[in-house]
């Protein structure tokens, strides 16, 4: 047994493009501690409620984020909508949720193609990123905007998709798919995927349940939750939802329980599509939360569940947003399977948590 | 298990079209609603200042005595609000970005001051109003002094 050393790790590091920093208590080539640090690029952006009206902060809280932006601005309007008991449209419900599906499928592509960056498959790398670019097309095609979408108002939606054009993009992704498939392949089959990750950075059931974990990262350990089995907005009209599983528990695991969410995502949006109500897509509300009104909402996000509180105080601004992101939770759990992993294995461990530091530092 | 699991997919690209494009020389086409940036027909805009006040990044600026509107496309984040809320749907979001400049300026408009005739006449059609208005009233009272 060696003397015990500190190595830093971060918050510049070549395989994270996160500010997150580790400091790893290494033996030998042992981690036996990990002490996490965040706060490097805190931007307070929920005291910006204090400046933003509660329509202008829909654009505030799509940038807590650049991945799942939407996912933010439907939190957050969502939140708002039970504070002040606006109805929104069922075509806009739906809308919502066929937008926040297909990032979800931009998310996971992104990460698909991290990780394989980080045990060094750049053919792979490249594949999965030239594949969400097709989706970032449908984006760009339906709301204008490639990353930050701006689609979402409080009360609805801001611009309607034609039923063709729905139509297309089911074949669309359709077409995705066959290619998808060569791309999991890769990942599932092939024997250097498997060398790398098989067996890395095990976490239990038992120990994914009392961290608080979330997530593709929590199911990979067998742990059956996922917000949108709650069936919140176009979730509840889905025929039968059942959240992805994998009782492994590795990084292996976390990949390809992040694989078939894609194929779930692109069978959401197929179903949605296919009964897509034709009621309106909603107007932006004129009300403004009353005094001391109170509401919360979770929804899942491509990393897990994120967390959203608003409190009004009677003025078109709120008193108090509140966020709660993924990777905030997931952090735990992180430092958890990081322990006892061989110092090579660290940046795979890290990218398999889907880590959003950013999100964390709102 | 096995490996060049990806070997198809590689060699297809290999022999494919590129995937990118050559930029600046080669531009993708622009799909029809993308968000490029805010263009303001002025003869339509009011100077009612609603965009200036719902632009979440101050943005925009009117200034009513001075005749003008003027954007900053370098704060602008094309969120589209401003569009959404004008009145007299005067604001359009362009499918081109602004283009890149070495300082950042806004771009501004100026609200064509109307003419001498034009001036005469909207002085003229108020005069016009303001006497129907007075006929109107004359013809009310006559009716209920017959009343009574
Ligand atoms: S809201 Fe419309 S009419 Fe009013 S100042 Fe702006 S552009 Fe002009
Ligand atoms: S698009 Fe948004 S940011 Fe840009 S000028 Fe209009 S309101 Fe302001």
């Amino acid at each position: 047994m060696g003397k015990a050393t500190v190595i830093p790790f971060g918050p510049q590091h070549p395989v994270l493009p996160e500010p997150l920093h580790l400091d790893l208590v290494v033996e030998d080539e042992r981690v036996i501690e990990v002490i996490p640090q965040i706060g490097f690029i805190h931007r307070g952006l929920e005291k910006l409620v204090e400046k933003r009206d509660i329509h202008q902060f829909i654009y505030v809280a799509e940038r807590i984020c650049g991945i799942c932006s939407f996912g933010h601005s439907l939190g957050y309007a969502e939140t708002v909508e039970d504070l002040m008991g606006v109805e929104v449209p069922k075509r806009a419900q739906y809308l919502r949720v066929i937008w926040h599906e297909l990032s979800r499928i931009h998310s996971h592509l992104l990460w698909m193609g991290l990780g394989a960056d980080a045990f060094g498959f750049e053919a792979l790398f490249m594949h999965c990123w030239r594949l969400r670019e097709r989706i970032l097309d449908i984006f760009e095609a339906t709301t204008g905007g490639r990353v930050i979408l701006s689609a979402v108002n409080i009360g609805g939606v801001n611009r309607d998709i034609e039923d063709s054009e729905l139509y297309a993009i089911v074949d669309k992704l359709e077409g995705i798919r066959g290619e998808y498939h060569e791309i999991c392949n890769a990942f599932v089959n092939d024997y250097s995927v498997a060398s790398r990750l098989v067996g890395v950075g095990y976490l239990s059931q038992e120990e994914a349940e009392a961290l608080c974990m979330v997530g593709p990262f929590a199911r990979a350990s067998n742990v059956a939750y996922d917000c949108r089995m709650l069936g919140r907005g176009g979730y509840g009209d889905l025929e039968n939802f059942q959240p992805i599983l994998s009782d492994e528990g590795d990084c292996y695991a976390r990949v390809k329980v992040r694989a078939a969410e894609v194929e779930q995502s692109i069978d959401i949006i197929k179903e949605l599509v296919s009964k897509i109500p034709h009621d309106g897509i909603g107007e932006k509300s004129k009300l403004t939360p009353a005094d001391g009104a109170m509401a919360s909402n979770v929804l899942e996000q491509p990393r897990g569940e994120c967390y959203y509180f608003a409190r009004g105080n009677g003025t078109k601004n709120l008193d108090r947003m509140r966020m709660r992101t993924p990777t905030s939770q997931n952090l735990a759990g992180m430092v958890k399977a990081l322990e006892g992993c061989e110092l090579a294995d660290v940046p795979n461990i890290i990218l398999t948590i889907d880590p959003c530091i950013s999100c964390c530092e709102r | 298990m096995g490996s060049f699991k990806l070997g198809k997919m590689t060699l297809r690209s290999l022999f494919g079209k590129p995937e990118t494009v050559l930029y600046p020389v080669q531009t993708r086409p622009m799909p029809e609603g993308l968000k490029g940036h805010v263009s303001n027909n002025i003869e339509e805009c009011i100077l009612c200042g609603i965009c200036q006040k719902r632009c979440p990044t101050e943005a925009i600026t009117v200034d009513k005595k001075a005749g003008t509107w003027s954007v900053d496309g370098f704060r602008c984040i094309q969120c589209g609000a401003c569009v959404r809320e004008c009145p007299k749907h005067s604001l359009t979001m362009e499918p081109t970005y602004t283009a890149p400049a070495a300082t950042k300026t806004a771009f501004t408009m100026n609200k064509p001051q109307p003419s001498e005739e034009e001036l005469a006449a909207k002085a003229a059609e108020r005069e016009a109003r303001i006497a129907a208005a007075k006929a109107a009233k004359a013809a009310r009272e006559a009716a209920k002094e017959q009343d009574a």
